[in-house]
């Protein structure tokens, strides 16, 4: 053996869940004092792998060594006796207890409990990787960059050596992703192993000191970052050369569709979500909305489509044949009866969008049920939608009678946008509605998006990836903290700028 | 901590689905098991044989032709009560007041008879009754409904304390209405003049409910499966964010599915009182509201699967009370009977829902 | 003049099984398990602490002269935790093994555990061979009724503080214990998260299932002290069928009306304890009916605490975020 003993390997690690198989025959070795990058598609099984280190799962058969040595982890707790810590992508905290409460649950410390001696502890760790958040301050306070930080100093805190980020970066800025990752870099030379799941091929470039790629439950291969590129890590992430450009065709004939003046929003704890909010979308043209995630992007667009009362405002409807409408203080149900084709896709698909138990149909049947004057729903019409959609947007179902909640994340998006573009939207409102997407599936919405665009619809788009938004959109609107920020034409914007617009307004000097 | 190598002993998943029938064949195997625990512990407080058990159980319920009358109005009775309750948990409202929502339509019943007997004509007199103990049971439903609706109260307590207001204003009339005073009971209503009961039937005075609930369970099964009602009370129950994305109006489909819910159980005591008891009594709903629950339950708030498992119930229940008064047990036995069938019941859904693995071997099923 | 020097310790009295009751639920329900068996099981717990104590003072030929007071209180006393402590794993097992309906659960166990008390109540009349329906353990209680001393030399201050059992002493301390426990200590802290969110106190290597079993076991036990105290000391140990009446329900309003702190309860209980005989001390005249209005005050209280803590909706008086629910680590 030439080579150091692995922290951890792999063997042949094989899980399934039902008939689904997650993982087959895995083998995968990290060493210490690297970054590994765990790259594959969604559904490809990188979070399964590693949550069978975090002792979430039990493989169905293989073999865990760490430092050399086969062990058995059938518990987190387990997984800590091994000094393995797992930051997961939602995050597991405790909402109505403290940062430093979060930070020693369950830990087996003798002696009585001392809050104020573990928070002296987490600010020791904050200052030694240039960490800053409050102990005592309770979790549902926090933002979500803030909620990270205390799950990776709950792990420093338990002493973990090998530490498992899932999407660290899904839900922070550009200079938060920075600052994170120059966080890493100081625990790997602090002699820590370090595996970071993600699909964001920028990301693994700068962060990460070698690559392994999942696809389909299966290892596929490894290789040094610096001896890759983004290319070939994507040809063997999906199976195949893929073009990693998006389509971005001119408007055609944009006219103004739905004028925003003045949005206020407050939420019902009396919090200003939305301050003053004024832009045009128009028809034939897509609005990209960036800001970090609770910048008041879902009250947005929850005011638009009648679902979000304002505080002061008026959002302006202008239909097609130029007949103008106000929107604010209807509901759903009014808005449609105006005649009005709104089609909104939200954030939460199978808490808002879908209905997780229903099968199809009756999820096609949500918008449509109304229809008729009879006591007795229509079956007939959402079933045969629901074969359209299936039909046309490649939804991979055992059948029309599937509860949506069976399928898989890209198949559930499908059948959310396949209904709401099917009743020929005059605006169409999106919510990141490519997360936790694979590639062949995010292609797909950015197709339809397009699709819908040259067809004359308002789309709007908020989304997280930077890299798309300038990619896809024609022009960007920046919140910041409920306000606008900026917007800028997306042909010719910078990706540093919009980064620095989402965190001050107007992106310039520090004047919160 | 030492090296080992071997995996859990169990191994748990959740199922996809499993056909109808073999879930019912596992209930079944449920109820078996129970009957059996159940023999075994009433052999050992008898000393008894088991067989004997079983057969005055048998007997209990099925034994004579009055018996399986009495049965029949038993099943219709829970029946009843179990299709109120049904809209409310489909749209996951536990609605654990069905019992004071029962007493006060028998009050409201009982009023319209003891003020109005014999001053109406008797159809008009029993429209009224009709009409007031179905609205009353609405009203006492609605009210937990309405904050729940508003400031999302929990509506578990809630109905439940509603329950006990319910008990004491029973009371209360009670005693202002007692014949002879101070005997704290009503004794039967309008027993001369009979004014306010109901018509008997083809001779069988608990035909008219067993009609009745009949024809309940088949509109019930249909509205809640077919009609747009049906559809928004599941999309609420599913998940409220939905229901208001597509612009149903959540407080208003609570309010009427309670409306409903509420009055079904005024119907109930409208049939106890008007059809069959013709007297009021704090005890009139016989803990009807709370059995009705588990009822519900284990048909999964299908109304097709109530006549069933309501079947089983109220068999059961007739099965242990005879074996309480054969083998001079004190009444009370019942209900540990009953209470262990349903442990085992609930015991038995786990095997529905989820599979277990052992170790080595593929899979089996215990 | 309404007399309360008479009032208040007939309040504290009807108050101390309530504050068992709803002392031991709050610990199941800050564990995630809403027990709506909780009125069933201190009728199991009062039914076994009586035919404990029913044994013994047979085989000491019912006279309290023979009886040892260690044993006359703590057979009763052991008895009455393991009936209660059976009840517990009883639950534990269908909702958190088994991951059944909590709801449906717990409505079995109170129609089982009603039903147990007054069978064996039932039972036990029968041997005695009594004429009333109901048995009195006399000897046995009057070694729980035993007050502090100087309780009737010192007036109205030992009447109002010290005239009361050691249950009713035991109810105050262990409920404080419980909020100091929820509060302070590490255990409890990691109770609170297996309540609030399973999953995550599962990551944080917590054993859900050892804590949920632990924790209802422990707060069933303590709601079956109150079943033991009304009987042994309240009742004079008397156990007559349905005596217990409804007071399970009260207590299990009462963890929401003190939205989830026993230390709270102490105070809530008396509260509710004095709504529960207020009639008796109403003077109503010829009006026998009345009564039974004044008696649906508890419960017209409880439905206005439920009301006004809605209407607050502040995010430290929720209940724990997972009431009610079973946990299932692979849910996918």
């Amino acid at each position: 053996m030439d080579k150091k003993t692995a922290a951890v390997s792999m063997r042949n690690i094989t899980k399934t869940f039902g008939t689904i198989t997650a993982n087959s025959d895995v083998s995968l070795d990290i060493y210490k004092g690297e970054i590994l990058a765990l790259l594959g598609e969604n559904g490809s099984g990188k979070t399964t792998l590693m949550n069978m280190l975090s002792g979430i799962y039990f493989p169905d058969a293989g073999q865990i060594f760490i430092n050399g040595q086969e062990v058995s982890i059938s518990s987190p707790k387990e997984a800590f006796n091994y000094k393995i810590g797992m930051i997961h992508q939602h995050f597991k905290l405790v909402d109505v207890l403290t940062a430093a409460e979060n930070i020693i649950l369950g830990l087996k410390e003798s002696g009585r409990l001392d809050l104020e001696a573990a928070s002296q502890r987490i600010r020791n760790i904050c200052d030694t990787y240039g960490f800053d958040i409050n102990p005592s301050q309770k979790i549902y306070d926090m933002s979500v960059s803030q909620k990270q930080t205390v799950e990776i100093v709950k792990v420093l805190y338990r002493g973990a050596d090998i530490l498992i980020l899932d999407e660290p970066t899904a839900v922070l800025t550009p200079q938060e992703t920075e600052k994170l990752f120059n966080v890493l870099r100081n625990m790997r030379n602090d002699g820590k192993t370090i595996i970071i799941i993600t699909h964001k091929m920028h990301e693994v470039e700068a962060i990460s000191d070698r690559v392994a790629v999942l696809r389909a439950g299966r290892y596929i291969g490894e290789m040094k970052t610096s001896e890759t590129n983004a290319q070939e890590m994507t040809n063997m992430m999906v199976g195949r050369p893929v073009s990693l450009n998006i389509d971005r065709p001119e408007p055609v004939d944009p006219a103004p569709r739905i004028i925003v003046d003045g949005l206020t929003v407050r939420s019902s704890d009396g919090i200003l979500k939305l301050q003053d909010v004024s832009f045009t979308a128009n028809s034939g043209e897509i609005l990209g909305i960036a800001g970090i995630s609770g910048s008041g992007q879902k009250e947005l667009l929850e005011a638009i489509s009648g679902l979000q009362a304002a505080e002061k405002g008026s959002i302006t409807y202008i239909s097609p044949d130029g007949v103008h409408e106000e929107l604010l203080g209807k509901n759903p149900l009014d808005i449609s009866r105006l005649g009005i084709t709104l089609s909104f896709v939200p954030e939460d698909r199978l808490g808002m969008g879908l209905v997780g138990n229903m099968n199809l149909a009756d999820n096609m049947m949500l918008r449509s049920f109304r229809s008729g004057k009879s006591f007795f729903t229509d079956r007939k019409t959402p079933w045969h939608l629901a074969e359209k959609v299936v039909k046309d947007l490649e939804v991979s179902t055992p059948g029309i009678s599937t509860p949506v909640r069976r399928l898989s994340g890209g198949n559930v998006q499908k059948v959310l946008v396949g209904r709401e573009i099917s009743s020929a939207p005059t605006v169409l409102l999106t919510a990141y509605a490519v997360r936790g997407l694979d590639i062949n599936s995010s292609y797909m919405i950015y197709s339809l998006l397009n699709e819908q665009k040259k067809n004359g619809v308002a789309v709007v788009f908020v989304g997280e990836d930077l890299d798309v938004l300038l990619e896809l959109c024609d022009k960007i609107l920046v919140l910041c903290g409920g306000k606008v920020s900026g917007i800028i034409d997306g042909r010719h914007a910078d990706k540093n700028e919009v980064g620095m617009m989402m965190t001050r307004l107007g992106g310039g000097k520090d004047d919160e | 901590m030492n090296n080992r190598t071997e995996s859990p002993l169990i191994h748990i998943t959740k199922r996809k689905a499993m056909a109808w029938y073999k879930a019912w064949g596992i209930r079944l195997i449920a109820v078996l098991i129970a009957l059996v625990v159940c023999g075994i512990i009433t052999t050992l407080m008898t000393g008894d044989n088991p067989i004997a058990v079983y057969a005055t159980m048998w007997k209990g319920a099925m034994g004579t032709q009055r018996r399986i009358w009495a049965l029949c109005q038993g099943i219709a009775m829970m029946l009843c009560v179990s299709l109120a309750l049904t809209p409310a948990f489909r749209m996951r409202y536990w609605n654990l007041g069905g019992e004071g929502q029962i007493l006060i339509g028998c009050l409201a019943t009982t009023a319209c008879m003891i003020l109005l007997g014999g001053k109406l004509p008797n159809p008009l007199l029993i429209a009224l009754m009709s009409v007031c103990a179905i609205a009353a049971g609405a009203v006492w439903a609605v009210i937990p409904a309405f904050f729940k609706a508003k400031w999302n109260t929990n509506e578990t307590l809630f109905t439940l304390m509603m329950n006990y207001v319910a008990t004491q204003l029973v009371a209360y009339f009670i005693i202002i209405w007692e014949v002879p005073k101070g005997s704290g009971n009503i004794g039967i209503i309008n027993q001369q003049t009979e004014a306010g009961w109901f018509p008997v039937i083809g001779g069988q005075r608990y035909m008219l409910n067993i009609i009745i609930v009949s024809i309940l369970t088949i509109v019930m099964f249909v509205y809640l499966r077919y009609s747009k009602h049906g559809y928004e009370i599941s999309v609420v129950g599913e998940s409220e964010n939905t229901a208001r994305y597509i612009g149903i109006n959540v407080p208003k489909v609570i309010i009427r599915t309670l409306l409903l819910s509420g009055a079904i159980c005024g119907l109930t005591g409208l049939l106890l009182v008007g059809a069959t008891d013709h007297t009021l009594t704090t005890s009139l709903a016989g803990g009807r509201g709370f059995t009705a629950v588990m009822v519900a339950w284990l048909a999964k708030f299908n109304p097709l699967g109530m006549v069933l498992s309501s079947f089983l119930i109220v068999f059961l229940q007739k099965g242990a009370s005879e074996i309480s008064t054969i083998f001079s047990l004190n009444q009370s036995f019942g209900d540990i009977l009953t209470g262990i069938i349903l442990f085992f019941i609930i015991g038995s859904e786990f095997f529905i829902t989820y599979q277990l693995h052992f170790r080595h071997s593929g899979k089996k099923e215990a | 003049m309404f007399d309360f020097i008479s009032f208040i310790p007939r309040a504290i009295v009807q108050s101390v099984p309530l504050l068992y009751g709803s002392t031991g639920e709050t610990i199941t329900e800050k564990a995630g398990n809403l027990n709506l068996g909780i009125p069933g099981v201190m009728y199991v717990g009062g039914i076994s602490g009586v035919i404990g104590a029913f044994f013994y003072e047979n085989a000491c030929g019912n006279s309290a002269a023979n009886m040892n007071a260690v044993l006359a209180i703590g057979i009763p006393l052991l008895s009455c935790l393991l009936g209660s402590l059976l009840m517990g794993l009883l639950y534990c097992f269908l909702t958190v093994t088994l991951r059944a309906n909590q709801n449906v659960t717990g409505l079995a166990m109170t129609t089982f555990g009603v039903g147990f008390g007054n069978f064996f109540g039932g039972s036990l009349i029968k041997l005695t061979g009594s004429e009333v329906p109901s048995i009195a353990l006399s000897a046995t209680h009057s070694f729980y009724s035993k007050s502090l001393p100087f309780a009737s030399s010192t007036g109205a201050f030992g009447k109002l503080f010290l005239s009361y059992g050691f249950l009713a002493y035991a109810a105050i301390i262990i409920a404080f214990v419980s909020a100091h426990f929820l509060r302070k200590t590490r255990t409890g802290l990691n109770l609170r998260a297996v309540g609030e969110s399973p999953a995550t106190a599962d990551a944080a290597g917590i054993s859900i299932t050892k804590y949920k079993y632990i924790a209802t076991c422990i707060g069933c036990m303590i709601a079956g002290l109150g079943g033991l105290y009304y009987v042994m000391d309240y009742a004079s140990g008397v156990w007559s069928n349905d005596g217990f009446g409804d007071r399970g329900w009260l207590a299990i309003a009462l963890v929401i009306f003190t939205i989830w702190r026993p230390n709270w309860s102490v105070f809530a209980s008396i509260l509710f304890g004095g709504l529960y005989i207020l009639y008796l001390f109403i003077p109503t005249g010829m009006n026998l009916s009345i009564k039974e209005i004044y008696k649906m005050l508890p419960y017209l209280v409880t439905i206005v605490v439920l009301i006004l803590t809605s209407m607050r909706n502040k995010r430290e008086n929720q209940p724990p975020a997972s009431l009610g629910q079973a946990y299932f680590r692979e849910e996918r």
